[in-house]
C-alpha cells in the first residue's frame, strides 16, 4: 500500500504515541487544585512552553484547541466579534480565495448571519495571495476591515503566501491578520513573532501528533471573543477541560517536527521532485498545479498536485485505490461527492481542469517505494479514466 | 467478474451486493448521488437521496467488506429524469421517473462509466430475473420490478445483474438481518425519490406555477375548478374538487387532460375503458418480435395487472388492442408486453381510443 495522502493526515510519530499512551492511564484535571491537578497542569504548561518555543511564540500566546477547524473558527469569528465591538463599522472580512473551508465557511456564515461583508482576496494562477491584491482589497475601505485571513501554505496545491509581508501590510492599517499554518508547520520555517500575524492556526494530526488537538497562537494584546464559553481554561478565550495526554503528544510532535524540519523538508522535496518527474514521464500531458518553483520557501516540500486532462479525479482515485495507491481529490461534500476544487477555480482554472485533479502528498514516513507504486499505477489508471471520460456527466 | 454494485442505502441493494460477493465477484459499491442538495434525513418511506442513505450505503459496504465510493450523477439525473418529469406533466402526460432513471442513468450513464472503468456488470437490488439474456418477472410477484426495467435493450441487460430476482422480499430482509446489515428493518422506499415531501402536485406547482382552469364533463359543462392540470393523471379520482355532482352521484374520474386549454375532463368509470393503446416506437428487450403478436399480455402501470392483448407495429409505432378493455391508461406511462413471465419489450403510451 502506498499512502500518498499525508496532507489529509499523517501517522503519529512513535514518540508522540508513547507520550500519549504513558499519560492516558493517569488522572488529573488541569484545573483542579490538588496534587493530581497540579501534575496535569504542569504537563499542560510544559507543553505550552514547548509549542511556544518551537513556533516563536510566548507561552501565554498558545491557546490549546481541538484542532485546525476550531482554531480557524475561533480566529475568524472571535476577531470579527471583537473588532466589531470596538468599532461597528468594521464588518469587512478579507479572506484568501483559496482558503480551507475551516476559514471560508465561518466567514461565509458571519456574512449570512452576523452582518459581516465577505471579501475574497484573489489569488494568482499559482494560488498565492500577492501583497498588491491584499492592499487593493484593504484600500477599498480600510476603516471597515475587521480582519484578514490568509493561509500560510495551501493544503491542495502547496503554494506558500508571504505571510510576513502580508501581515506587515495589514499592520500598516492596524488590521489583525490570521494565518492558517496547518500545512506549513513542520514543512516550512514558521515563527509567530517574526511573521507579525495576530493569530496563527496549527493542528496536531498533520505533523505527527494526534487528531483532535491543536492550537491557536494569539498575540498577547489581540482581543478575540470566545467561541466556547465555560470554565475559561485557556485565557478565557477557550473553555473546556484540557486533554492532557493529547496536548502533551501534540507538543512533542510540534517540537520534533520543527527540529527535523530542515533536513526532512529537503529530502521530502527531492522525493516530491522525483514523483513529479516520473509521473510526467508516464503521463506527459499531466499538468502540475501550484508553484513549480525550486525555491523551497515558495511551496510545501511534500505536495504534488496534478490535473490529468480528460479524466475525472474521482475515477482516477478509485482506480488508484484499487491498486493500493491512496491519494485525494481535494474536497468532498458530506455525502462523499467529490467536488471541483474551489482552490483551482480560484486559481483561474476551469471546472473541467478542477475536476480532473489529484493531490499526492508525502510525509515523514514516505519512501521511494511509495513513489514507485504510484508510477506503476498511474499510467493504466489515467488511460482507463480517460476512456471513461465524463460519461456520467 | 468485476461488478459495480449500485447501493442506494436500502436493504435490497445491500443484499444484492452481498450476494454478488458470495458469487465470487470482485465487487465495488457505489452510491449514486442524485441530488445536488441532499436533505439530511429521510422521512419514513419517502425518498432515497439523503445523506442518511449515503451513510447507510457506506455502512452496508463496510459490513459486506467492499470498497465504497459516491458517484455524482446529479446533473445527469436532473436533466434526464427530473426535467423530463416536469416537462411530461406540463404536457398533460404522466411520466414514470423510475423507468427513465433505469433507461438513462443506471443502465446508461452509470453503466457506460462502469464499463469504461473496467467493470463487467452493474448489480442492483431490483426484483427481476435475467435468464439467457432475457428479462423475466421476479419470483416475488408483489415486488416484481420487471415493468420498470423493460425499457432496457439487450446490450444493457447483458451487463445487468439482479441477484434478488429469485427471492421473496421477506427472505431478503431475513438475510439482511443474518448478515448483520443494519438496513434490514429499513422501510421500503416508494413514491418519487426526488420529491421528499411525497406531495407531487405541490412539488409541481412550485415549479410550474399555478395554472388554474376548468374541470369539465364530456358535454363541456364546467363541473369544478383546478389549480393546475399537471396535478392530475388519467384515471385519478382523488383530489378532484367537483362542485356540481352528477344527479346519480356516480363517481367521476379524470378522462383526459388538455394542458393548452387548461381543462381536465372527467367522466364515469365505464367511459374510461379503452380498447386501443397507441404508443411510440417499441424497445425490444430481447430479440425483435415478429408482428403481429397475438397471444401476449400488456401492462400499463407499475402496479397494474397484465391483460391479454394483440400487438402490432404500424409505421414504426407500437399499437396494442386489448379485449375486453383497460381503464385509466395514462399517456406518458410505459406499456410493457409480456409473454407469460418473459418481457418482450416496451413503449411509451401516446394516446388511447
Ligand atoms: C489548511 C487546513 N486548515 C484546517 C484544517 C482542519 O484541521 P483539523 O482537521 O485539525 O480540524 C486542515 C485539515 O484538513 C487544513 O489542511
Amino acid at each position: 500500500m502506498a499512502y500518498l495522502d499525508h496532507a489529509a493526515t499523517t501517522p503519529m510519530l512513535p514518540q508522540a504515541v508513547d507520550r500519549m499512551a504513558e499519560l492516558l492511564g493517569g488522572v488529573g484535571n488541569a484545573s483542579s487544585l490538588h496534587a493530581a491537578g497540579r501534575r496535569a497542569r504542569r504537563v499542560v504548561e510544559e507543553s505550552r512552553e514547548t509549542v511556544a518555543g518551537a513556533l516563536g511564540a510566548r507561552p501565554s500566546e498558545v491557546v490549546f484547541t481541538s484542532g485546525g477547524t476550531e482554531s480557524d473558527n475561533l480566529a475568524v469569528k472571535g476577531l470579527y466579534w471583537s473588532r466589531r465591538a470596538q468599532d461597528d463599522r468594521r464588518r469587512r472580512i478579507l479572506v484568501g480565495a483559496a482558503e480551507h473551508h475551516a476559514v471560508l465557511d465561518p466567514a461565509i456564515w458571519l456574512a449570512a448571519s452576523e452582518g459581516a461583508e465577505l471579501v475574497l482576496v484573489p489569488v494568482d494562477g499559482m494560488g498565492r495571495v500577492e501583497p498588491a491584491a491584499l492592499r487593493a482589497a484593504i484600500e477599498t475601505a480600510p476603516d471597515e476591515v475587521a480582519l484578514v485571513s490568509v493561509m500560510w501554505a495551501n493544503n491542495e496545491v502547496g503554494t506558500v503566501s508571504a505571510i510576513p509581508e502580508l501581515a506587515a501590510l495589514a499592520a500598516e492599517y492596524e488590521i489583525p491578520l490570521h494565518t492558517d499554518a496547518v500545512q506549513a508547520v513542520g514543512g516550512l520555517a514558521v515563527d509567530f513573532a517574526a511573521c507579525g500575524a495576530a493569530a496563527l492556526t496549527v493542528t496536531g494530526h498533520k505533523l505527527g501528533g494526534p487528531v483532535g488537538v491543536g492550537g491557536l497562537l494569539l498575540g498577547r494584546d489581540v482581543e478575540c471573543a470566545p467561541l466556547l464559553h465555560g470554565g475559561g481554561q485557556e485565557r478565557d478565550v477557550r473553555s473546556g477541560t484540557l486533554d492532557v495526554p493529547a496536548i502533551a503528544a501534540f507538543a512533542l510532535a510540534v517540537e520534533l517536527a520543527v527540529q527535523r524540519r530542515a533536513e526532512q523538508a529537503s529530502w521530502l522535496a527531492s522525493l516530491r521532485d522525483e514523483l513529479v518527474r516520473r509521473v510526467v514521464e508516464v503521463v506527459p500531458d499531466a499538468q502540475l498545479n501550484g508553484d513549480p518553483s525550486s525555491d523551497p520557501e515558495r511551496r510545501l516540500p511534500g505536495t504534488a498536485h496534478f490535473s490529468f486532462p480528460g479524466c475525472e479525479g474521482d475515477a482516477l482515485l478509485m482506480l488508484l485505490d484499487a491498486r493500493g495507491v491512496e491519494c485525494s481529490t481535494g474536497s468532498a461534500c458530506s455525502a462523499g461527492v467529490a467536488r471541483p476544487s474551489h482552490v483551482l477555480i480560484a486559481m483561474g482554472q476551469d471546472e473541467e481542469r478542477a475536476r480532473s485533479s489529484l493531490r499526492f502528498s508525502l510525509g515523514h514516513c514516505s519512501t521511494g517505494a511509495d513513489v514507485d507504486a504510484l508510477v506503476a499505477a498511474i499510467g493504466p489508471a489515467v488511460e482507463r479514466a480517460r476512456s471513461a471520460g465524463r460519461t456520467a456527466r | 467478474m468485476k461488478v459495480l454494485a449500485a447501493m442506494s442505502g436500502g436493504v435490497d441493494s445491500a443484499v444484492a451486493a452481498a450476494r454478488a460477493v458470495d458469487a465470487g465477484h470482485d465487487v465495488t459499491g457505489v452510491h449514486l448521488a442524485l441530488s445536488q442538495t441532499p436533505a439530511s434525513h429521510r422521512d419514513g418511506a419517502r425518498g432515497c437521496c439523503t445523506l442518511e442513505d449515503a451513510r447507510d450505503a457506506r455502512r452496508a459496504a463496510d459490513v459486506i467488506g467492499i470498497p465504497y465510493y459516491v458517484w455524482d450523477v446529479a446533473e445527469r439525473f436532473s436533466r434526464d429524469v427530473v426535467d423530463d418529469f416536469i416537462a411530461e406533466y406540463a404536457a398533460g402526460r404522466t411520466p414514470n421517473p423510475c423507468v427513465r432513471c433505469n433507461e438513462r442513468i443506471k443502465f446508461a450513464a452509470v453503466l457506460d462509466r462502469a464499463v469504461a472503468l473496467g467493470f463487467d456488470a452493474v448489480c442492483t437490488g431490483h426484483y427481476a430475473r435475467v435468464v439467457d439474456g432475457r428479462l423475466f418477472r421476479a419470483a416475488d410477484a408483489g415486488k416484481d420490478q420487471s415493468y420498470v426495467l423493460a425499457v432496457l435493450r439487450p446490450e444493457q441487460l447483458a451487463a445487468a445483474m439482479f441477484p434478488l430476482g429469485g427471492s421473496l422480499k421477506s427472505q431478503v430482509r431475513a438475510e439482511a438481518a443474518d448478515r448483520g446489515l443494519s438496513v434490514a428493518e429499513k422501510p421500503d422506499s416508494h413514491d418519487i425519490c426526488f420529491i421528499s415531501s411525497g406531495d407531487t402536485a405541490g412539488w409541481l406547482r412550485e415549479r410550474l406555477g399555478s395554472a388554474p382552469g376548468d374541470i369539465i364533463d364530456e358535454s363541456g359543462d364546467v363541473v369544478g375548478r383546478h389549480d393546475g392540470a399537471y396535478a392530475f393523471t388519467v384515471g385519478q379520482r382523488r383530489g378532484l374538487a367537483l362542485t356540481r355532482p352528477r344527479p346519480d352521484h356516480a363517481p367521476r374520474y379524470v378522462l383526459s387532460i388538455s394542458p393548452v386549454e387548461r381543462t381536465v375532463t372527467v367522466a364515469t368509470a365505464e367511459r374510461l375503458a379503452v380498447s386501443r393503446v397507441e404508443c411510440g416506437p417499441p424497445t425490444w428487450s430481447g430479440a425483435v418480435c415478429e408482428m403481429p403478436l397475438t397471444s401476449v399480455m400488456a401492462q400499463v402501470r407499475a402496479h397494474g395487472g397484465p391483460v391479454d392483448c394483440r400487438a402490432d407495429v404500424v409505421d414504426g409505432r407500437l399499437v396494442v388492442e386489448v379485449v375486453p378493455g383497460l381503464t385509466g391508461v395514462a399517456p406518458g406511462q410505459t406499456l410493457v408486453l409480456y409473454d407469460g413471465e418473459a418481457v418482450l419489450g416496451s413503449a411509451t403510451i401516446d394516446r388511447t381510443a
